[in-house]
């Protein structure tokens, strides 16, 4: 220990002696570390969303949308193109299905909404009464659109927080006020609950919602974008997914529509991800390998620099593994100097980056850090040790 | 103490030539001898050192220290052998400038196997203390005088309490009036302590300080 101590010593002073030399080396390390880290930060970030993501979601959820969805999650053909529209008649076809406990449509439009002097853009959400209990929302302010709202054809909103605040700046204000859309006066009766992210999927907190029927105003065609199907409890997903496919055979192609599981989706790019941040990661890898390289130049220097010394220390009784401690001590300690550097500033800018996206460092992260410079001053500082070790006493000493 | 033994020691130059810098050595050097090995340069008395110093092994021939034969030992047990058994005094002084004079005279024990007998601290500032020079135990290597530094490499010899100081022209570096210090040094080290040394110069006079004159020529003992 004591001999450690004074090996570290030794490091330190040469590295003091070095200021550029030991910066410029050790910044190799930093780079590799510092993007390693961020990503591996972005990448446990986007997990922790997913997460809470599919704790959001209910696992009997399908969703029905036109266009064909390719198995694993791509599309082919965007469904944005398709021309398959679904109608009010192949809603009436879904309710039939035993298996849906209920079957809710959905039209989604961009459009601009005014309260007073205030413009913003937004995209209204409109569906039946059982929307909210699908996608898990309620409300903080007001209460929802009913049955009878739909069927009355009320018009009525419902706003998410996001959008309320923008239009009415102060949220209890919105109530009983109305939002102008496309000429169209429509009476605010709730503000829901927070639901958070909007990351991967659309941002349920931006919608306005309104009673489908009601959305007819802004829909003139009577088309829906998708059908979202709340499977009864105790039926097997697939089998409702074969009812529901039965069903609408009668009217569309087996290309025309597809039935995605809700959890598919953010599986879907949950997996993506997952793959991009590992290549990302393992292409932030090669920098410090690249970092590495750098170690082990620069200590092939410092080994011929001292050939001198070791001679002397081998004279005055250093054995071969004492020297390679040495200059493997000193190798570790140039390494891990940068890596923890690059460390405090990966820390730093995930402090900034958490204020929109929720990445993070953890104790495993730190420890790999730590861990792999380790082994990058070990692995890249072997061979100039070696080489210093293996000097014949003789030689070292003699050598000027 | 030490005995050599038709000890041959050569060199390659190229692939083909080779130089003997030793040719048949036989030599027995006592406990407690002051001894000078002296010749002119380049008549191998620095490779006799060397080997006598365990720094390297002769070609051909037998070394026995103690009654051991080195070239049976590992590289390790010839490195600890160095540590407490030997102790190096140079022409160049060979200090490590990074250290200072004090942690210079500790260094040894840094690689001591064994559990020491003494504290290093207390141990090197007392040697320091025995060469005159305590009072520049915090200053380094190259910012003291040659006669300094001189000093510094016999305490630093010292430290590990050998058997066996091995001196190549301690003198050689430092101006006159400090050689002759250094030599005393030398010499109260052989009576007061009783420790073997092996000196090696080129100086006559020099060499007539000590009890016994090796004299060496192109590789040979005469």
């Amino acid at each position: 220990m004591k001999t450690f101590i004074f090996f570290f010593k030794s490091a330190l002073f040469n590295f003091a002696r070095n200021k550029m030399r030991t910066l410029l080396t050790s910044l190799g390390i930093l780079i590799g570390v510092l993007s390693v880290i961020l990503l591996i930060a972005l990448g446990l970030g986007f997990k922790k969303y997913i997460d809470q993501q599919f704790e959001s979601l209910a696992p009997n959820l399908l969703r029905i949308l036109p266009g064909k969805i390719l198995e694993g999650g791509g599309f082919r053909g965007s469904p944005g193109l398709t021309t398959t529209r679904f109608d009010e008649e192949d809603f009436i076809d879904l309710k039939k299905v035993q298996e849906a406990e209920y079957v809710v449509p959905a039209f989604t439009k961009s459009v601009v909404a005014t309260v007073g002097k205030e413009a913003e853009l937004a995209d209204i959400y409109s569906s039946s009464a059982e929307i909210f209990d699908v996608l898990n929302l309620s409300a903080t302010d007001g209460k929802l659109f009913t049955k009878e709202d739909v069927d009355k054809r009320s018009k009525v909103v419902v706003l998410g927080p996001k959008i309320a605040e923008k239009l009415f700046k102060r949220k209890d204000l919105s109530l009983d006020r109305f939002v102008k859309i496309e000429k169209q006066r429509f009476k605010v009766i709730g503000v829901l609950k927070s639901f958070g992210g909007g990351f991967g999927g659309p941002d349920l907190d931006s919608y306005i919602y309104m009673p489908y029927k009601t959305g007819y105003l802004l829909n003139k065609d009577k088309k829906f974008i998708a059908f979202v199907v709340k499977v009864k409890e105790g039926i097997e997903l697939s089998v409702a997914k074969k009812e529901l496919n039965d069903a609408l055979l009668k009217n569309y192609e087996e290309d025309e529509f597809s039935m995605v599981e809700q959890t598919e989706l953010v599986n879907a790019i949950s997996s993506i991800f997952n793959v991009l941040n590992s290549v990302l990661v393992a292409i932030a890898g090669i920098s410090l390998v690249v970092g590495g390289i750098g170690i082990m130049n620069i200590m092939y220097v410092t080994v011929t620099e001292r050939i001198k010394e070791i001679g002397i220390r081998r004279a005055i009784g250093a054995r071969r593994s004492d020297i390679l401690n040495q200059f493997l001590v000193e190798s570790v300690v140039l390494s891990l100097f940068g890596g923890i550097l690059g460390l405090l500033l990966a820390w730093i800018i995930v402090f900034f980056v958490q204020r929109f996206f929720p990445a993070y460092i953890n104790a495993t992260t730190v420890i790999i850090a730590i861990g792999v410079s380790t082994a990058i001053g070990v692995v890249f500082g072997v061979f100039p040790a070696r080489k210093a070790a293996e000097l014949s006493p003789i030689e070292a000493i003699r050598y000027e | 103490m030490i005995k050599l033994k038709s000890v041959y020691k050569d060199y390659k130059i190229d692939n083909e030539l080779t130089f003997q810098a030793l040719k048949n050595i036989n030599l027995t050097i006592k406990q407690g001898e002051f001894s000078s090995i002296m010749g002119p340069s380049g008549s191998g008395k620095s490779t006799l050192m060397h080997l006598i110093g365990l720094l390297d092994k002769p070609t051909k021939g037998k070394i026995l220290i103690e009654d051991k034969d080195i070239s049976t030992l590992s590289d390790d047990k010839l490195s600890s052998l160095r540590n407490e058994f030997v102790g190096f005094v140079f022409q160049q002084f060979n200090l490590i400038n990074r250290y200072t004079v004090l942690e210079n005279v500790i260094l040894p024990t840094m690689y001591a196997k064994r559990q020491l007998s003494f504290d290093p601290t207390k141990r090197a500032e007392e040697l320091l203390k025995s060469v005159g020079i305590l009072e520049k135990k915090d200053s380094y290597p190259n910012k003291i005088s040659g006669g300094q530094q001189q000093r510094v490499a016999i305490a630093r010899a010292l430290m590990m309490k050998p058997k066996l100081i091995l001196a190549d022209e301690p003198t050689g570096n430092v101006d006159t009036k400090t050689g002759i210090e250094i030599m005393k040094i030398l010499k109260e080290l052989n009576i007061k302590e009783k420790i073997t040394i092996v000196l090696v110069t080129h100086e006559k006079d020099i060499a007539s300080q000590s009890k016994r004159i090796i004299n060496i020529k192109d590789g040979i003992i005469i």
